[in-house]
Order: structure tokens, then sequence, then C-alpha cells
């Protein structure tokens, strides 16, 4: 396969060099150039299929500048990770260093795609009690090894209906901190319906992040997350969220919703969003069986591809305005981010990443809640079935037929775990409408640099 | 100078095969996912 991904996007020729991550922007001639090059063409051969296009002397220079970034380790750079990701995945470790607390399996709203059958999860209504909650921050803590951010995501359900509990772990995980010399980075996802000021203010104190559901525009919002009696819960949620976003100085909190095949113009609910003040913006697309109606079918794609465009344009046009806001799936880091392991083996759900019921059975994440082929064990026991451990600790893109030439397998690292089992029944399988959305969220977002980079 | 290509980041992930490895970084589906994976923009701890 190729050994760069070559695009073309709102008028920019981009180069990722896929193995190294560097990104090059590139004139018309390099575009054509490189092919060739990659080929093993030399600036002669090149030059004759290219010289009724281009002036001969811009072909060989092109021809050099490649040249030279390719000595310098920045273009066709090979992939050198197989065999170390191997090596990495069989001598570290496993550690746990995140949990999702499903702190109640219950819900005050009816959101018509909820994963969690609404709060159930093919389950019983339950709220965690505080002992339970207390042996999972406990199992951490004694299973996290030398890792010291150990993070708990308050999760549900709604885990506002289990409130009292969830102040009561923080403040027994802040207890510990100091004992094992550990860190608890605390987030709560929540839909806003219980949202008060003493929420907003203890959340600002202790949680490292809030994720707050909300879909974009009343309609659409309404029409998915409606209450269990029917009526829509945007009027009451929205002012509640604009003033915990103000509250957090605009930062460390995610308004974050769901787009479906009913609102395949998202990105106008993306900027009714940022037209409500908000600047940390996620909107994914739903994942869903094929057979509901409201699932993104293959058919959406390109109207979801065009609508990425449309919102990356506008992002751009925002920023210079001195307006800009942070889409999630847009945000790259291509300075920094993250290195080749973590790249490598993905978000690391049923290794370092568990979900915790409300009665204390562990799961790989929150979407396999449920499954119960995949119980992994539970608070008082601890990990009973390794195996499964093992099986997610092997994931990694190279084991996934799909990602071996895919260009973007640094950037989503081989995909949804979940996804992967509840598509092809395999977690190194693949669910195909979101890789296709993935590779354009990663084009989209290198695209925004290059236009920002121009100024 | 080049003239034809202007590269955006210079980062080689290459580098990161001797330093990275850690794993203090934040789990991705912690922030704001939860139905898909993306990695590309969690931020490294040691920056």
């Amino acid at each position: 396969m190729s050994l760069i991904h070559r695009y073309q996007s709102n008028g920019y020729n981009i180069v990722l060099d896929i193995n190294s991550g560097c990104i090059h922007v590139v004139d018309q001639v390099t575009y054509e150039v490189l092919p060739y090059l990659e080929q093993g063409m030399n600036a002669d051969q090149i030059s004759e299929k290219l010289n009724d296009r281009f002036p001969e002397e811009q072909i060989r220079t092109s021809v050099a500048e490649c040249e030279k970034l390719q000595k310098e380790g920045m273009l066709f750079t090979k992939d050198i990770y197989e065999n170390v990701i191997d090596e990495f995945t069989n001598n570290r470790q496993t550690v746990v260093k995140a949990l999702c607390l499903h702190i109640a399996h219950d819900c005050n709203l009816a959101c018509r795609y909820c994963f969690a059958e609404e709060g159930e999860y093919h389950g019983r209504r339950a709220l965690m009690s505080f002992e339970v909650g207390k042996k999972a921050l406990d199992f951490l803590i004694a299973n996290s090894g030398s890792r010291r951010n150990l993070e708990v995501d308050f999760f549900g359900g709604e885990p506002l209906m289990n409130w009292q509990v969830v102040k009561d772990l923080v403040k027994y995980g802040r207890e510990q901190e100091a004992l094992y010399n550990k860190k608890f980075r605390f987030t709560l996802t929540t839909n806003g319906v219980l949202l008060n000021d003493e929420v907003m203010e203890f959340c600002n104190k202790e949680m490292g992040n809030v994720v707050l559901s909300v879909d974009g525009r009343k309609e659409v919002h309404d029409h998915m997350r409606p209450f269990r009696k029917g009526a829509g819960s945007y009027d009451l949620v929205i002012p509640k969220f604009i003033k915990f976003a103000e509250s957090r100085n605009q930062d460390k909190y995610y308004v974050r919703g769901t787009f479906t095949h009913y609102n395949l113009d998202f990105s106008k609910d993306v900027l009714h969003l940022a037209d409500l003040g908000f600047k940390q913006i996620s909107v994914e697309p739903v994942v869903a069986a094929q057979d509901e109606d409201y699932a993104i079918r293959p058919e959406d794609v390109p109207q979801i591809m065009e609508e990425y465009d449309l919102l990356a344009k506008e992002m751009i046009k925002r920023e210079k305005e001195g307006k800009g806001f942070n889409f999630f799936h847009f945000m790259i880091d291509l300075t920094g981010g993250p290195c080749v392991y973590k790249r490598l083996s993905g978000c690391g759900s049923g290794t370092e990443y568990l979900a915790v019921t409300p009665w204390g059975d562990f799961y790989p994440c929150h979407q396999f809640v449920g499954e119960e082929e995949y119980l992994m064990g539970n608070v008082d026991e601890g990990i009973v079935k390794p195996q499964i451990q093992k099986d997610f600790s092997k994931c990694n893109v190279y084991t996934k037929p799909a990602c071996k030439d895919c260009f973007a397998r640094f950037y989503c690292s081989g995909g949804c775990a979940a996804n992967a089992y509840h598509f092809q029944k395999d977690i190194n399988g693949n669910y195909e409408i979101g890789c296709q959305l993935q590779r354009k969220r990663v084009e989209c977002a290198i695209m925004i640099k290059a236009a920002l980079a121009e100024e | 100078m080049m003239e034809h290509i202007k590269t955006l980041n210079t980062k080689n992930l290459q580098n990161t095969v001797k330093k990275g490895g850690c794993g203090e970084c934040q789990t991705s589906c912690q922030s704001a996912c939860k139905t898909s994976c993306t990695v590309g923009n969690q931020s490294c701890e040691h920056k």
C-alpha cells in the first residue's frame, strides 16, 4: 500500500506521511509528482510523464524537495511498528487506570437511540450503592500499578439520579489519593434534567471534565431526547447547560450530541450549539443496528461527508473572525499528541479501562454492559476471566485486517471494539460506516490546520 | 526554504517508539466520545 495519503480539500493539496505523522501542504506539481516518486521513478522519468503539464524546472525542483524530505524521515516513511507493538503488549504489565462507574441504571429521559435502553442496559433498574462504588475505587487503586493518574467517570443511565453516592465517592477517592500517591480525575456525564446550582458548584470544584448531553436544534433534540411521557427536554436543560459552561469558563466540559438519520444536516446542530455560546462541542454519529429507523445508512454517508466539509469551512471562518470553537472530532494535535503505543493500542477498553455496573460487575467498557459473554469479574472477586482482558490487550491496529491499509490508523487506533463487536461479532472487526466517517474527520481536521497555518 | 512544499509539523511518530508508552495519558472514551474511538486528539502527559 501507499506510504502516503494524498487528498485535495478546500483548495489545499494535502499529503500525510502515514507512518511519521508528518503533514505537508504541496503545490499541484508536487501533488502529481508524488505517486511517480513512490513508484520508484527518477526525475527524468517523472519529467517525461509530466512535462506536457508543468515546466521541467518545476518538476525537477519538486522532486528534489521530496527527496530531501524523504532523507529526513518525513516522507515515504516505513512502518516499523508492527514488531514493536507485539513486544510492547507482551511485556506490558496490565494495569487498570480508568473506570466508567454506572452509578445509575435508570434515567429520567427516554432517548430513542440510547444504547443503554433508557438506562437499563438489557437488565434491571438499579442504583450503585456507596459500598459497591468504594470497592470499585479500591480495586482501581490496587490494580493501577505505578500509574498515578486514575480516571473515574460517573456515567449512567443518569448519574444525577444517584447524586449523593457520586459525592460520597469523590470524597472517598480524595481521601485515598494521599494514602496511595494517586491522583483521581473525576468526570461526569449528564442529561441535565436534575442539574442545579449545588451540582454545578460541586462539579466545578471536583470534576476534571463534564459531558453535557444535548443534540443541537430544539426540534432535533426534542425528537430524540424526550421525557418518558413524550415532552421534549431542550427547554429545561439548555439554560442550565449555558450557565454551567460559563461557570467553568468555557473550558473542561463538552456539550455532546448524537446525530442520526433524522438530522443528516447536523452541521446546523453543531453551529446552533456554537451560536448558543458553547466553545467545547462534540457531536457524533449514532451507532445503531441497521434496522433502527434512525440508524445511519450507507447511502447517508455522502451527505455526512459534505456536512463535515461545510462545518470545517465554517469553523475556519469563525476562527479567523475570533469566534472559534472546538469540535472534538476535528481536534488533532500535530505537534504533540499521543505516542505510537497509544495510537496503536487504542482506547484501552477491557484492559486499562473497565465499566462497573451498579451491582459491581466488570465489563470491558460501557458499551459491553449486558453482553454476558463479556462479564469479566466483579468488585468482590476482581477479574475472574483474565482471558477477556488478554483478548483485548492483543487488540491493536495490526490485528484488525481493515486497519492495515488505512491511512487513519494512527488517529483512531483501530476504532471502537464495541462497534466492531456489534457489527461483526468480533472485537478485531470494524464498523465500516464509522471508518469512512473517521477518515473524513481526520482529513477535515488536517485541512483546518493547513488553512489556519496560512495566516 | 521549500518552494513546493510547506510542512505543517516535523514531529516524527518514530521518535516516540523509545520514549512512549508510559500510559499516564487520558483514556479516550473518558473525554467525549463514548461511541467511537478518537485517540489522535489526546494529549501526551509528557509534553
